[in-house]
């Protein structure tokens, strides 16, 4: 059986043409992209919102919890059949995937970023009101770099949730990875769902050690461990 | 307390939002799971049972069956809905029920799984032959479910397209769509290119039901695609199923399946005439009203009407 996946993952006709591995892992990527923005577009204001002015913490708990309940295929069905008829062309097919893969997005970057912004140093905040900042300085300049690890920690969770259930946009007609989990079961070729699998798995894994890289860059060197420089 | 009201308001709206979601879907999801009515009616066990797989054409073809035979004046009930073609034949193995609509090419694959043949008085040759003694099939009729290809009007009009062997010299510029096990089942893509020729641009996995093949065919994503040839969608959006000269996909006309001892010559002219009357047009046709009309009521307008 490893034999067998390991010759479809290195046969070199499988990684190229349009329905080739390379060309999957883009489209994979560039839905979950567009999902990952969307879902922190609108998680990222209400985290910061929420963590900031400490209003509707409860709230913000309970949804997120509610979020994490909804059931990602069923919705994807509901928003196929809902939406297929009512748009045309391309965005038909992918709106209601990209609704799904938001959607599941949404609450890690919400708790990450809420969360964050929550647990910074109350001495930081003190200082920099007593500095003269206004409400919006001390976010933006104080609040904001001290919680970027937790947030970044949001995001790359969320990317990850994202890329693994992004197969799912296969299910609709859509490209990406998770053809070759349906069209290999479709058509009894195991070598190519399994690998396909372990693709989606690889490409997870890759992109939350990119975020990992670009967190280094971004995060500021004071808060994370000591390193030697 | 305010904090507390904004809670609840929040769960209330989220627990709204998802009952919504499941149950409010609307039309598409208002599936008619055919009525359950007319259970055996246990009077004796004299009676013959007529039974149906659980989808929504077979448990029609059954009401069909039922309206035909009781006007023959013979007693009837029926146990519709049962489920698939392994649930239903262990049921007339026992003569829980003895009458089922079948169709002749999946029955045939189902009691040989080596059968061969794709046209249509082939495909009964060989059911006959197949079935064991207890089981008969009566006269098939002319109506088919089975795998199409299907263009829309326009496509159709501009192609000039009436089978599918008119498309080969335009499939390279056009994109089929059909269920993801098409790409090597040879009844799919590699069938229609060494039977017809046919070399599409690309091949778009959809479903195997016909939902999203339906919209990608309204919204142009795909210029062909595979729908069951007595979908109501073919009818409602005014396609074109394109004819299969050569039967690369096998026969399946509907055919009734009877137990043997059940045979009567009331019973088999009954059938025979629903069959001489059934025709793919009619049967799709039919199936359009049964999506918003009790299956029983289109099937007693169709008997009446042979």
């Amino acid at each position: 059986m490893i034999a067998t996946i390991w010759a479809w993952l290195s046969d070199p006709t499988n990684w190229s043409g349009s329905g080739g591995i390379l060309a999957q892992a883009l489209e994979h990527l560039r839905l979950s992209g567009i999902a990952l923005l969307a879902a922190a577009l609108v998680a990222v204001p209400i985290g910061l919102y929420v963590g900031h002015t400490g209003r509707g913490r409860v709230v913000l708990v309970n949804a997120v919890s509610a979020f994490r309940a909804i059931p990602s295929l069923g919705v994807l069905f509901i928003a196929a059949l809902l939406l297929l008829p009512r748009l045309r062309g391309d965005l038909a097919f992918e709106l209601p995937s990209l609704i799904v893969l938001a959607t599941l997005g949404i609450p890690p970057i919400l708790s990450g970023v809420y969360a964050g912004i929550g647990q910074v140093d109350p001495a930081a905040r003190d200082a920099a009101r007593g500095m003269g900042m206004t409400s919006w300085q001390q976010l933006w300049q104080v609040e904001v770099p001290c919680a970027l690890p937790l947030i970044f920690s949001g995001l790359r969770s969320s990317m990850m949730q994202i890329i693994a259930t992004a197969t799912i946009a296969a299910v609709v007609g859509l490209g990406g990875l998770g053809r070759f989990l349906i069209d290999g079961q479709a058509n009894r070729a195991y070598d190519e769902m399994a690998g396909g699998a372990l693709l989606v798995a690889a490409l997870a894994l890759l992109i939350d050690l990119v975020g990992a890289l670009l967190q280094r860059f971004v995060v500021s060197p004071g808060l994370t461990p000591a390193t030697r420089r | 307390m305010i904090r507390r009201h904004r809670t609840t308001a929040l769960v209330a709206l989220a627990a709204a939002l998802t009952l919504s979601a499941c149950g409010g879907g609307g039309d598409p999801l208002a599936e008619d799971e055919g009525s359950q009515e007319g259970d055996s009616t246990g009077d004796g066990g004299q009676s013959l049972v007529i039974g149906s797989a659980n989808f929504p054409e077979n448990v029609l073809l059954a009401e069909i069956y039922a309206a035909a035979l009781g006007d023959a004046g013979v007693e009837v009930s029926t146990n519709l809905n049962i489920g698939n073609r392994e649930a239903y034949m262990a049921g007339l193995e026992d003569g829980s029920i003895d009458l089922i609509p079948e169709y002749t090419g999946n029955l045939t694959l189902y009691l040989n799984e080596a059968a061969e043949a794709t046209e249509s008085d082939a495909v009964y040759a060989e059911l006959q032959e197949a079935l064991p003694d207890n089981l008969t099939v009566l006269e098939m009729a002319e109506a088919e479910d089975k795998d199409s290809v299907v263009v829309t009007a326009e496509t159709a009009e501009e192609f000039d397209l009436a089978s599918i062997a008119d498309l080969a010299p335009h499939a390279p510029n056009m994109v089929l769509g059909g269920p993801p096990e098409w790409r090597d089942r040879f009844t799919g893509v590699p069938g229609l290119q060494e039977v017809y020729g046919l070399e599409f641009s690309e091949f778009k996995p959809l479903d195997a039901g016909s939902t999203l093949t339906v919209q990608a065919l309204l919204n142009g994503q795909i210029d062909a695609g595979n729908i069951f040839s007595t979908d109501p969608a073919i009818v409602e959006n005014d396609f074109v199923a394109l004819e299969d000269p050569e039967s690369l996909f096998a026969a399946q006309n509907v055919v009734p399946l009877i137990a043997t001892d059940a045979v009567t010559p009331e019973v088999e002219e009954a059938l025979n005439t629903v069959s001489a009357g059934l025709t793919t047009e009619n049967l799709t046709e039919m199936m359009v009203q049964v999506q918003d009309s009790d299956p029983a009521d289109v099937a007693r307008e169709f008997v009446d009407a042979l």
